[in-house]
């Protein structure tokens, strides 16, 4: 794709110049093949760091949530793809930064790879990641593969219909076109057509072999309460060794508590090391808001997400 | 020392044989990647599976272990009286293991059984566990390994070392567990030592020079504390550690643990669960006082006890086998091998 790296770095180093921000939060190349790495940036020199590519799987928005407004920081510009953008717009509808905080730089994406996926093209370890528009080039040391971006997107980004970003400051390039999409919840339909015992072996399975490092919670903008609940002790709501109970435990409150505030950003999937699909939970919730109140979580300002606003409507009798 | 070869076709039939003896552990594939699990009766050892995403670190320190137990009955004597759970002390063996995992289990070893304090449950697992390594011939993009006094066919802290020949393995018996491994599976068709030993040095050096990490840890050592705790360069290596759990719990040398009680019904039992410095729960204080508060602190500590303190209090050299998985699953990106050579390279300005 057109990555827009020169355009992104132009408005970057502009806006360090000029001190419209204090820092630029966008991705460096990693220090091994398919990884990115957040960084931010204080100088306009350092502009020719920024990357953007296929491998930008992490969510920006989670950079600026632990700045929040307590801290009286000054502007800070953001390298946004459309479901980073979403989470700054979820931040502030949840008032945890204000509008004036942020300066969106919205990049139109055409989605991120799946490093499993194409991890599992070889059987030893990749030494090489090159992607020239929408072909990339995968090295180890056994041999080289080609492969179309496109055979393998990251499931999220296979079904996402906000690419670009409904709110920003500044646009780094074209918007690319929405995808739409005649089954947009095809796999939590497929989930949902399991019987109870077999729906219930399926997420058993799903996470038997998470070791709660948390990786999905603190890769995810939603999650910034300042002390999550599996990390009370006093209550101690759950356990907090591998017993399986409390594993699930775990899995179903933390997509509960991402209900109708999710924009399938794929960051905890892209940041669990044992490669749990965990939003098999969140995109339920999220077809749930969808057909429930007609919503998809930041796409406006001006409106209350459904959970935490009343109306004579609401679709559940027991709030009425 | 003692050389024999195994013909793979003997291999799992072998293997079969010693589960008389040994429950056996081994790398296991799933769509998710390797792990090193407990292998069920009709499950052989995947030994040529790529890098497991794990160490081999629970087989001897389970991520939860139940360690004591006590009746709440207080119709009974002893209710409320914490007693030691029987542990299994079933002899077992871990095949494929990789030779840096086992200099890592050396390392632990440090922690767990040392004059000032030994660890019952580990170190009952430890004499239980025969490690049977198998030199890695094709070390991918993370491994450091021969930068921190390890390499893909280090023999510290294994049992046996195998070499791949293809249709055979080689076998180096190191110890005698290694030996009563071998003789359990029936393995002793004996090699010739030095043609085998001419043979491991091959591997050894052909290994080796893969590596092309450039990790330097000299001048550590004589780097004050204060100095590196002090350095201006922790703010940007943590800035995007989003603060999970992944490089301490996939380390095969992180060692700490927690604390923790549970009742049900009658009975309660204290385990112990892996802990992580990277969660702010690890040094929160009972009085609301954090002082390790933020991830700064959190990422400094991480790094600091690997790389100084370690080596300062108990000059082994550093607290790292270069087995890179940290490396390789971190979310983020957060190389210890530049921090490590950031750290070696630091020279105060004061």
């Amino acid at each position: 794709m057109d990555t827009c790296i020169e355009k992104i770095r132009a408005i970057g180093a502009d806006l360090l110049a000029k001190g419209t921000v204090e820092k630029v939060i966008g991705f460096a190349d990693g220090s091994i093949p398919m990884a990115t790495r957040p960084m931010a940036l204080t100088s306009d020199k350092d502009v020719d760091k920024l990357v953007f590519n296929s491998v930008c799987g992490l969510n920006l928005a989670n950079y600026v949530s632990k700045n929040s407004l307590s801290n009286k920081e000054g502007k800070i510009a953001v390298v946004a793809k459309g479901c980073d953008a979403r989470n700054l717009v979820t931040h502030i509808v949840e008032n945890q930064i204000s509008r004036e905080q942020i300066y969106i730089i919205g990049v139109p994406c055409t989605g991120m790879v799946d490093k499993r996926k194409i991890a599992a093209l070889f059987d030893d370890e990749i030494t090489g990641f090159e992607e020239h528009g929408d072909t990339l080039t995968i090295t180890s040391a056994s041999k080289t593969e080609t492969v179309k971006k496109a055979d393998v997107l990251r499931h999220n980004c296979r079904v996402c219909t906000h690419r670009n970003p409904p709110v920003y400051d500044v646009m780094a390039g074209d918007p690319v076109e929405e995808q739409t999409l005649d089954h947009p919840y095809e796999d939590v339909d497929q989930i949902a057509a399991m019987d109870l015992d077999a729906r219930w072996a399926y997420f058993e399975n799903l996470t038997k072999n998470c070791i709660r490092c948390y990786a999905c919670r603190n890769a995810c903008p939603l999650c910034y309460c300042p002390t999550c609940f599996v990390d009370e002790s006093s209550p101690q709501w759950v356990g907090k060794g591998q017993n399986e109970i409390d594993v699930t435990t775990f899995h179903f409150l933390r997509a509960f508590h991402c209900a109708g505030r999710c924009t399938d950003c794929g960051a905890c999937v892209e940041a669990c090391p044992m490669g749990i699909n965990v939003r098999d939970f969140t995109r339920k919730l999220n077809k749930d808001a969808l057909e429930l109140f007609g919503w998809e979580a930041g796409l406006v300002l001006d409106k209350r997400p459904p959970l935490d606003a009343y109306s004579p409507n609401d679709p559940n009798d027991f709030i009425k | 020392m003692n050389f024999i070869t195994i013909d793979k076709k003997d291999w799992a039939p072998g293997i079969d044989k010693s589960r008389k003896t040994f429950r056996v552990y081994g790398p296991v594939e799933d769509e998710n990647g390797c792990q090193i699990k407990p292998l069920a009766p009709d499950m052989q050892p995947k030994m040529d599976a790529a890098v497991t995403v794990m160490s081999a670190k629970s087989v001897l320190f389970p991520q939860t272990e139940k360690i004591l137990t006590a009746t709440l009955d207080e119709s009974k004597d002893d209710h409320h009286v914490m007693k030691p759970v029987k542990t299994d002390d079933m002899p077992r063996v871990v095949l494929g293991i990789r030779p840096y995992d086992a200099k890592a289990v050396h390392l632990v070893k440090l922690n767990f059984d040392n004059p000032d304090y030994k660890d019952p449950y580990w170190c009952a697992a430890y004499d239980a566990t025969t490690l049977v390594g198998l030199g890695v011939t094709r070390p991918g993009p993370c491994d450091f390994s021969t930068s921190v006094g390890c390499g893909p066919f280090s023999e510290e802290g294994l049992d046996v070392l195998m070499a791949d020949m293809d249709d055979k393995y080689i076998a180096k018996l190191l110890t005698k567990k290694g030996e009563k491994w071998a003789a359990a599976c029936g393995f002793d068709t004996s090699a010739d030592p030095k043609e085998s030993q001419v043979l491991f040095d091959v591997l050894k050096k052909e290994a080796e020079k893969q590596i092309q990490a450039d990790v330097t840890t000299d001048k550590l050592a004589q780097k004050t504390i204060l100095d590196l705790y002090d350095a201006p360069f922790w703010d940007e290596v943590a800035f995007s550690c989003i603060n999970c759990g992944t490089c301490t719990y996939v380390c095969p040398t992180c060692w700490c643990f927690d604390i923790q009680d549970e009742t049900r019904h009658n009975t309660a039992v204290r385990f112990r669960n892996w802990d992580s410095c990277m969660s702010p729960l690890f040094t929160y204080h009972a009085s609301g006082h954090n002082p390790r508060g933020t991830k700064v602190h959190r990422v400094r500590q991480r790094f600091m006890h690997k790389l100084k303190y370690f080596l300062d209090k108990y000059e082994q050299g550093i607290m790292c086998v270069g087995c890179g998985r940290c490396v390789a699953s971190c979310p983020v990106n957060i190389d210890i091998r530049e921090v490590c050579n950031r750290m070696n390279d630091y020279e105060t300005t004061k």
